[in-house]
């Protein structure tokens, strides 16, 4: 241990974002360091390796410029940590955690680690508090609850951030208890994206903390910025008693930053290139979520995750997939025919949704609506496959009925456009849907 | 153990890469457990060098500086085994999670020694064992109440003697039930290395079915006691409802559930609700008679790796007093990218998609520690693995799911489509079989009916002959096909929808094979009254009507 900053000139090597020092006393694993550039540039940068006195470090933002002799790294004897206060409520910064609202720095109250600590299995608390986000294709069928890490599976052109938006403006808690804290992650995003999603919440009345790192900025930011966002969330969750939704866009461009660092690094690539603690590294983000006993507060996440190809199997949306309770899955078919917003119903799914519906929590016919709608919807998309080979005229009546429901489900149950529905209007929707074509509700 | 090498008791850390640091510690065995760093982390010694030796840590290395010390506990990773597992839930290194939360608060934090057994509690002791018996390791030297069931106290792997005096009454577990004619003193836990399968006198071949209260896997895929089981699936196919559904209704003693990578909140709500539930087969609680060890996805990857050795050698310690124990791993597909990430930190040769070349040895060396054994005491006791496992985009040509096909004697392959269709369990009857299903027939035609293995070919041949249909059906309609093709589809959706299909959440969630043979001669019951209208020459939707009528 060393009770002061350290200075080196010593380095051997650089490669990309990757620095060899050598002679180093005792550095720690993590440590952050900051790299002084020959023209008086500093950098951020992290302890990656040790290996005797020689350190491999890892830099955050652009090495050009940076050179072998003149180039100083001082060590500062301390992990990454994130400063927190009440009064980060309300303010945007930049991946590396500097103000980008014009505004001064806050006083933190606290620092706590960046990566947090795993939640202990046995403290938390079960998901099983409703949240209303005004969608019936998410509330009626796909109900996301308090706690629970529910992605958007996206692909390109699909109107996510719409959706996301949409969420944002109306998610309510069931009993009325007050409203969402929202801390928002712009991972990667162009400008004509981040600037929408700002506009979304400076027109919200509820408090707000956003963490932008757009499409030109360091790669490596993209790593930090949705867990400088997870920090807060759980300060502010589990330290001040507030409910926080978070939602981090895009995953896919974090995925594809963690891949340029692990390449970069020489390690042994996995599938598709991305490195194989893909699986681990996404659950240090996402298992952040959740709610403890005997505490208010909670962490509920909402990330968007654009399919390379459309293709679910991709590993991003796959290992995602593996990690978080469920999925909302757009559909390129459904937004072509207008519909929005353009959730598909049958690969979408949420896994606490059967704790958090049903008497005194939504409504008591809940399951049985959203099982019967369900399996009508599945049936007459079923019987469109047999339509496309036999044609319409050749199907029996109570077939063609199916098909007519799919098609209604569709257009007035999972659309609605922007009209907000609560969840009464939702399942009382679902009925009459299910009434118009006389289908029985078992 | 004694250490019998001459090197420095502290050595100090020399390199660090993620989890993997290595050290300049002598004398150091492989596979030796060691405190790294000022703040005591768990480590493995898994690599010896001569100058230096490689070890993994199993909590996170953040903030680890080089030259900190690092000291060998002399014993390798091991757990402590006695009295008071039963309804306990633990991390991949057997630290008691409660305990944990009561003292750490919410989160973990690392470098924290707190032993998986309570040494303060009071066990009260009946001694079987008397003075001057010999004894040797595995023998039952007494036992112990532990909530339902008699917990032998079994004699540990260096207790041989001859018994001096065995005590009665009240015990904790650091106090001597009684002593060896030499002094030494007879304590009522031992430690065990999790790496190393425990003893037995000899193993027995798989014997009995498993009944799990799964219809699908009762009536056509059975698991005996003492195999092995996988089921794969990919994400959404209901890997884990099924895995909790099992470890809910198996006709077992005892459960071990390893929860190993996993998600937290699925390991909130399942003890919630197992201390809800009840056991169908003695009406006491669920947590009673279950074993938790949970590793969730965030926790440390190395620990994660060691999760399912802590937790089968505590398996195989419930076996060796005779008890049948289930084992149940979610997910070991988990497991092996655990291992996979260690052996890459050790900067292996890699083999097939990155993972070690020593996957398959390791893993069927893993498996091959179920089974029915008779204990070195005497007794029968079994350990069946059933372990879900997630190829990565659903794909089963993937390393994990085909070197575990090698070994396990059942295999449910859990299908993506049907899940969609919301079809619970999503097993698929085609795909999926049962090495144990002619030796476990034996039984059910006993224990249920003599007609078992008849209604389960004919509800084969149904959904065989569905397939087919369904392709001309495609093709020339439904209504294009005769009535008894009709018929047989119809017959077959009924087996689908009202058979193989069942639902988790409600009444139906259990179904004992008595209730599944008596659902599925119900549906031929059905069908050869069907059968009968239409050789009576009416035609099926006057049979329909007929019978709808009736």
């Amino acid at each position: 241990m060393r009770l002061s900053e350290h200075v080196y000139r010593t380095i051997s090597s650089i490669a990309g974002p990757l620095l060899f020092l050598q002679k180093v006393f005792n550095a720690q694993i993590g440590e952050v360091v900051r790299v002084i550039s020959p023209d008086g540039r500093m950098l951020d940068a992290e302890v990656l390796e040790i290996e005797g006195d020689t350190v491999l470090i890892e830099v955050f933002g652009e090495t050009r410029g940076l050179d072998i002799g003149r180039t100083s790294v001082v060590f500062t004897d301390s992990v990454r940590k994130v400063p927190l206060s009440p009064d980060i409520v309300g303010r945007i910064f930049n991946g590396s955690f500097s103000p980008a609202d014009g505004m001064p720095m806050f006083i933190p109250e606290k620092w706590s680690a960046i990566t947090g600590a795993a939640m202990n299995p046995a403290a938390r608390a079960r998901p099983e508090e409703f949240i209303e986000t005004g969608f019936s294709v998410i509330d009626g069928l796909n109900t996301l609850v308090k706690g629970q890490k529910l992605p958007v599976f996206s692909s390109s052109g699909l109107p996510s951030k719409e959706l996301v938006s949409g969420v944002l403006r109306n998610a309510r808690l069931s009993a009325g208890r007050g409203s969402f804290i929202v801390v928002f992650a712009a991972l990667g995003l162009t400008f004509h994206e981040y600037s929408y999603y700002m506009r979304v919440l400076e027109e919200m009345k509820t408090g707000f903390v956003a963490f932008i790192n757009s499409a030109d900025e360091p790669v490596m930011e993209r790593l930090l910025a949705p867990r400088f966002a997870l920090t807060t969330a759980e300060y502010l969750a589990f330290e001040k008693g507030m409910d926080v939704l978070v939602i981090i866009t895009d995953m896919t461009n974090y995925c594809d930053a963690l891949r340029e660092i692990s390449t970069a690094r020489e390690e042994l690539p996995g599938r598709r290139g991305y490195p194989g603690y893909m699986y681990s590294d996404l659950a240090s983000l996402y298992e952040r979520a959740g709610r403890v006993k005997g505490l208010p507060g909670s962490v509920t996440m909402l990330p968007v995750v654009t399919m390379p190809e459309d293709d679910i199997t991709h590993p991003i949306p796959d290992l995602t997939g593996y990690i978080t309770e469920g999925q909302i899955v757009l559909s390129r078919e459904l937004h072509r025919l207008n519909i929005f917003p353009p959730v598909d119903v049958l690969p979408s799914l949420s896994r606490l949704m059967q704790k958090g519906i049903g008497k005194d929590r939504t409504r008591e016919d809940h399951r049985k609506i959203s099982n019967n709608l369900y399996k009508y919807y599945a049936r007459g998309r079923d019987l469109r496959r047999l339509e496309a080979i036999v044609g319409r005229d050749g199907m029996p009546q109570k077939d063609i009925k199916m098909l007519d429901f799919a098609d209604c489900f569709e257009q007035e149950f999972v659309g609605q456009r922007g009209a907000r529905r609560t969840i009464a209007e939702t399942l009382d929707k679902g009925i009459s849907l299910m009434r118009q074509f006389s289908l029985e509700i078992q | 153990m004694m250490r019998t090498g001459t090197g420095p008791i502290t050595g100090k850390i020399l390199s660090i890469s993620g989890p993997t640091v290595s050290t300049d510690l002598k004398g150091l065995r492989l596979y030796e457990r060691v405190y790294v760093g000022y703040a005591m982390l768990t480590g493995e010694v898994v690599r010896l060098d001569h100058d230096r030796a490689v070890i993994q840590v199993y909590e996170e290395t953040r903030g680890l500086a080089s030259g900190e010390p690092v000291k060998g506990a002399g014993h390798p990773l091991s757990v402590r085994l006695g009295p008071g597992l039963l309804s306990g839930m633990f991390d991949g290194l057997q630290r008691p999670l409660r305990r944990l939360r009561e003292e750490m608060g919410p989160f973990i934090t690392g470098g924290r020694e707190i032993y998986g057994l309570d040494y303060q509690k009071k066990w009260q002791f009946s001694p079987i064992s008397k003075e001057q018996d010999v004894t040797s390791p595995g023998d039952n030297l007494g036992s112990v109440k532990e909530g339902a069931f008699s917990h032998y106290i079994i004699a540990g792997p260096d207790d041989r003697g001859r018994i001096a005096k065995i005590r009665q009454g009240d015990f904790s577990l650091d106090e001597a039930l009684g002593e060896y004619d030499d002094g030494r003193m007879i304590v009522g836990c031992h430690e065990w290395p999790v790496r190393s399968p425990r003893p037995y006198r000899k193993k027995l071949p798989p014997s009995g079915p498993l009944v799990t209260g799964q219809r699908s896997i009762d009536f056509l895929f059975p698991i005996a006691k003492g195999g092995t089981a996988i089921f794969p699936g990919g994400f959404g196919t209901g890997k884990t409802i099924l895995e909790q559904s099992i470890a809910k209704f198996a006709d077992v003693d005892l459960v071990v559930y390893v929860g190993c990578g996993e998600r937290g909140n699925e390991m909130a709500e399942m003890i919630e609700e197992f201390e809800d539930l009840r056991d169908p087969w003695t009406g006491r609680q669920l947590m009673e008679r279950t074993i938790l060890v949970v590793n969730t996805s965030n926790m440390p990857v190395a620990a994660r790796e060691a999760s399912i050795y802590t937790a089968v050698t505590m398996a195989e310690y419930y076996r060796d007093m005779g008890y049948h124990v289930l084992f149940l791993a979610d997910s070991l597909s988990r497991w092996a990218e655990a291992l996979r990430e260690i052996s890459s930190s050790l900067e292996e040769m890699p083999g097939e998609e990155g993972y070690p070349t020593y996957l398959a040895s390791r893993l069927s060396g893993f498996l091959e520690r179920a089974g029915v054994v008779e204990t070195l005491g005497g007794r029968t006791g079994s350990l069946t693995m059933i372990l879900s496992v997630s190829p990565p985009g659903g794909d089963f040509t993937e390393p994990v799911t085909q070197a575990c096909l090698r070994t396990t004697g059942t295999f449910l392959m859990l299908d993506t489509a049907l899940a969609h269709r919301r079809h619970y369990p999503a097993i698929n009857w085609f795909q999926s079989y049962s090495l144990y299903a002619t030796e476990l027939a034996g039984y059910f035609r006993e224990i249920v009916s003599p007609e078992w293995e008849t209604q389960q070919q004919r509800c084969r041949e149904v959904l065989q002959k569905e397939e087919t249909l369904r392709e001309v059906s495609e093709i020339v309609g439904a209504e294009g096909l005769q009535d008894s093709d009709r018929l047989l589809m119809l017959i077959a959706d009924k087996i689908r929808t009202e058979f193989l299909s069942q639902n988790a959440y409600g009444e139906d969630a259990f179904s004992p094979p008595e209730k599944t043979f008596a659902s599925i001669s119900g549906i031929f019951a059905y069908y050869d009254r069907m059968l009968g209208k239409i050789a009576q020459g009416l035609s099926l939707d006057e049979a329909l009507t007929q019978e709808g009528g009736a």
